[in-house]
C-alpha cells in the first residue's frame, strides 16, 4: 500500500526514516520525495500488514503518516480520452489501450495532483485537495 | 487512369452503391491495391479530428427586446461577447473568460451550456438612442430562444501542429498543457493519419463551400482559415455550422491551467476520390507527417526546434530527446477523431450526406507573417538603472540598513567573494530580522534564491517573471553573474505609461 510521510522543518535534518526502518525491519520503497526549507514529503510503498508497525515508529519520531487510499477520481462523462494525463503522471496510472481508450490504474496513484492541473476537461479530481 | 466526377459519386450515394472508407482504412487499401486500384474501388474517404481549437465562436441573434436596445456591451453568463455589429447580434468567442469566474469559465463553456439546453443570463448595456431607447437589458435565454446561433470559427483544423516541450527548470502551463521541466514530457495535437488537410495537402477537393461534419451536424468550409500557412504545411480552415443542431459529444469546453479556456471541436471532412492522385494522397500515414518539437520554455514567437518528429513517433508514447525516452501526450483525442470519421462514413453510406466540389480552392504556398511592430521592442538594458548599490554578504545588517537609508535603494543585491551575486536583501528583510531580534550578518537574513534578469531580455518577458515570482525588483546580471544594473516594477510601469 502507498503511504505519505510528512516531516516538519524542525526534524527535517534527522534521519528518522532510516531509524524507523532499522528499528522495525520494515522495508519502505520510496517512489517520491520532496524536501525544502519548510517541510519534507515522501511517498512510499509498504506491505499492508507492516503498516501499523512502521507508522507507529515514524509517528514517535515526529513524522505525520497518512494512507494514500483515495486515489484519483476519473469522471468518464467529462473525459474525451485525449491522453493529456499520460505524460505528466509520475507513476504511469494512465495508458491507452489498442483502440485508444483510456485505462486508469488507480492503484498506482500517489495523489500528487499533477494530472488534475493537466486535464483540459476537469475529468480528474482528488478528494483530499482543492 | 481513373476519373470520376462529384456528380457520379453523389449518384452512387443516392442509389446506395457508394463505397466509403475512413482515411485509416484507406492506408491499407492503397497498400493492397495500389493507388489506381484503390481509386477504382473507393469513392469517398472520410477524415476526422477532435481537438482544442481556440479560434472558435458563435454568432448569436437574440431578437429585439421591448422597448428595443442597440447593445453596446453584452455578457453571457458574465462572459463578454462582441456586439459591435447592429443591435442584437453578438459573437461569443471560445477563449473570452468570465468577468467573475476568470479562467474557470469562458466563452467555450457558454457555447457548451447552450448546446446542452441550459439557459444563460444575458446582460446588455447601451447609450440609448431615439430608435433604440433601452439602456440596460437583463434576460435569460436558451439556444431555442435565439433566432440564429451560427458557429463560425476563423481558424480550425490545423493541417498539423508543433509538438511542445519545456527546456526550463520549472513547470510551465500552456495551451499545450502542463510541460514538465528539463524536457520532462512532450505534448502534441492533431489526428495525423485522419487529419483532414493532411489527407488532401494540395487542396484538390477541400476548399470554400466544401460540406463537412461539424460538431455532429452538417457544416461548411467558408474559406482558408486565418494564419493559413500552406507553404509550411500548416493550412487552416474557416468553418461554419448551425449550433442548434450540434451535439455535446463533439463540442466540448476545456480549461488549460494557467492559459484559460478553449473549445474542443469535432470535425470531419469527406474527400471524394476523383482520381488516383487523390487515392494516393489519402493513403498518408502517421509516419509520413512530420512536425517540430518546440521548446515552449522560450518566451518568444521564434522558439527553437528541439528536433523533428513524425506523428508515428509521437503516438508511440515516447520520443527520444538527447538519448532519453520522453513520454508524450496527445491533447487531441484520436479515439474521438476515429468516431467522427466513421460517423461521417455512415452518413454518406446511408445517403444522408452528399459530397461537394469547392467553389474556390484554398490558396497554396502562402505563409502567415509575423506582426509588424512600430514601437520597437523594449529591452531590459533600455530601462534598467545602472547605478546600483550592492552589499557584501559578510557586511552587518546594520550596514545594510544604513546603506538603504543613505542611497534610497530598497533592494540591495548581495555579493560574494568574487563579486558575483549570492542573494538579495530588502528593507523588509531587515525589519523582519530586527523584529525577531535575530540579526548579525547580511548572509543570515538575505534571500538566497534571487530572481534575476539579463540586459538583453525583453521587458515584457521580465515583467511577467516579476509578476509570477511576486518580486518588485530584479538585479540585472551578466554572464559571470556580476550585477550590472537593477530593474524595478516602477521602471516597467513608467515605460508602459509613457506609451499609452
Amino acid at each position: 500500500m502507498k503511504i505519505k510521510i510528512n516531516i516538519s522543518s524542525d526534524i527535517l535534518t534527522k534521519p528518522i526514516m532510516a531509524e524507523s526502518i532499522l528499528e522495525t525491519g520494515v522495508l519502505l520503497n520510496i517512489s517520491q520525495a520532496h524536501f525544502d526549507r519548510s517541510h519534507g514529503e515522501v511517498v512510499a510503498d509498504v506491505e499492508r500488514d507492516k503498516f501499523e508497525m512502521i507508522c507507529k515508529s515514524l509517528m514517535n519520531k515526529g513524522a505525520k503518516v497518512t494512507k494514500l487510499d483515495t486515489p484519483i477520481r476519473w469522471d468518464e462523462d467529462e473525459c474525451v480520452e485525449c491522453s493529456a494525463c499520460i505524460s505528466v503522471c509520475p507513476t504511469k496510472v494512465f495508458s491507452l489501450d489498442d483502440d485508444f481508450s483510456l485505462l486508469v490504474d488507480d492503484a498506482k496513484c500517489i495523489q500528487c495532483g499533477t494530472c488534475v492541473d493537466m486535464c483540459p476537461h476537469n475529468a480528474l479530481s482528488l478528494e483530499n485537495s482543492k | 487512369m481513373v476519373k470520376k466526377s462529384i456528380h457520379e459519386i453523389n449518384s452512387k450515394i443516392r442509389d446506395g452503391s457508394v463505397n466509403v472508407v475512413t482515411a485509416e482504412e484507406m492506408v491499407h487499401i492503397v497498400g493492397e491495391l495500389g493507388a489506381e486500384g484503390a481509386a477504382k474501388e473507393v469513392d469517398v474517404v472520410t477524415t476526422g479530428t477532435f481537438g482544442a481549437m481556440c479560434s472558435s465562436g458563435v454568432w448569436l441573434n437574440f431578437g429585439h427586446s421591448e422597448p428595443p436596445i442597440k447593445m453596446q456591451k453584452v455578457f453571457l453568463n458574465d462572459v463578454e461577447a462582441y456586439t459591435g455589429v447592429a443591435a442584437v447580434d453578438a459573437f461569443i468567442g471560445a477563449t473570452q473568460v468570465s468577468e467573475t469566474l476568470g479562467m474557470d469559465y469562458g466563452g467555450a463553456h457558454v457555447i457548451e451550456d447552450l448546446i446542452r439546453g441550459k439557459s444563460v443570463n444575458l446582460h446588455a448595456i447601451s447609450h440609448g438612442t431615439d430608435c433604440y431607447p433601452r439602456k440596460v437589458l437583463d434576460t435569460t435565454l436558451t439556444l431555442e430562444d435565439m433566432n440564429q446561433a451560427i458557429m463560425m470559427n476563423p481558424r480550425n483544423a490545423y493541417q498539423k501542429y508543433n509538438a511542445a516541450t519545456n527546456g526550463t527548470k520549472r513547470t510551465i502551463h500552456t495551451y499545450m498543457g502542463s510541460l514538465l521541466p528539463s524536457y520532462g514530457n512532450v505534448t502534441y495535437s492533431g489526428a495525423g493519419v485522419l487529419s483532414p488537410l493532411s489527407n488532401d495537402p494540395d487542396y484538390m477537393t477541400i476548399g470554400t463551400g466544401t460540406r463537412i461534419f461539424l460538431g455532429g451536424t452538417q457544416g461548411y468550409i467558408t474559406g482558408a482559415g486565418t494564419q493559413h500557412s500552406s507553404g509550411g504545411g500548416f493550412g487552416t480552415l474557416m468553418v461554419q455550422g448551425d449550433l442548434k443542431n450540434m451535439s455535446p459529444d463533439y463540442i466540448r469546453a476545456a480549461n488549460f491551467t494557467g492559459y484559460g479556456t478553449s473549445l474542443y471541436i469535432g470535425m470531419g471532412v469527406p474527400i471524394p476520390i476523383l482520381n488516383e492522385q487523390m487515392a494516393q494522397a489519402t493513403a498518408v500515414t502517421d509516419a509520413d507527417i512530420t512536425t517540430n518539437i518546440l521548446d515552449y520554455g522560450i518566451p518568444s514567437r521564434d522558439r527553437a526546434a528541439v528536433r523533428q518528429v513524425t506523428y508515428e513517433e509521437l503516438r508511440s508514447g515516447y520520443v527520444d530527446i538527447d538519448g532519453r525516452d520522453v513520454p508524450t501526450s496527445s491533447m487531441s483525442s484520436f479515439k474521438k477523431s476515429r468516431i467522427i470519421a466513421s460517423e461521417l462514413k455512415d452518413w454518406i453510406s446511408r445517403g444522408d450526406f452528399f459530397v461537394s466540389m469547392p467553389a474556390e480552392r484554398l490558396p497554396k504556398d502562402v505563409s502567415a507573417k509575423p506582426m509588424k511592430q512600430t514601437e520597437g521592442i523594449a529591452l531590459v538594458s533600455d530601462i534598467m538603472a545602472v547605478s546600483v548599490v550592492t552589499i557584501d554578504k559578510d557586511a552587518s545588517v546594520y550596514d545594510a540598513a544604513k546603506t538603504i537609508m543613505e542611497t534610497d535603494f530598497n533592494h540591495l543585491p548581495v555579493t560574494g567573494e568574487d563579486g558575483s551575486i549570492v542573494g538579495i536583501v530588502t528593507a523588509w528583510d531587515i525589519s523582519m530580522a530586527v523584529s525577531k531580534n535575530k540579526f548579525d550578518l547580511v548572509a543570515d537574513i538575505m534571500t538566497r534564491k534571487v530572481i534575476t534578469a539579463s540586459a538583453d531580455e525583453r521587458v515584457a518577458v521580465v515583467a511577467r517573471r516579476m509578476d509570477q515570482d511576486s518580486v518588485s525588483a530584479m538585479p540585472v546580471i551578466n554572464k559571470s553573474r556580476h550585477v550590472i544594473g537593477i530593474i524595478t516594477s516602477d521602471d516597467i510601469s513608467k515605460l508602459y505609461a509613457r506609451r499609452s
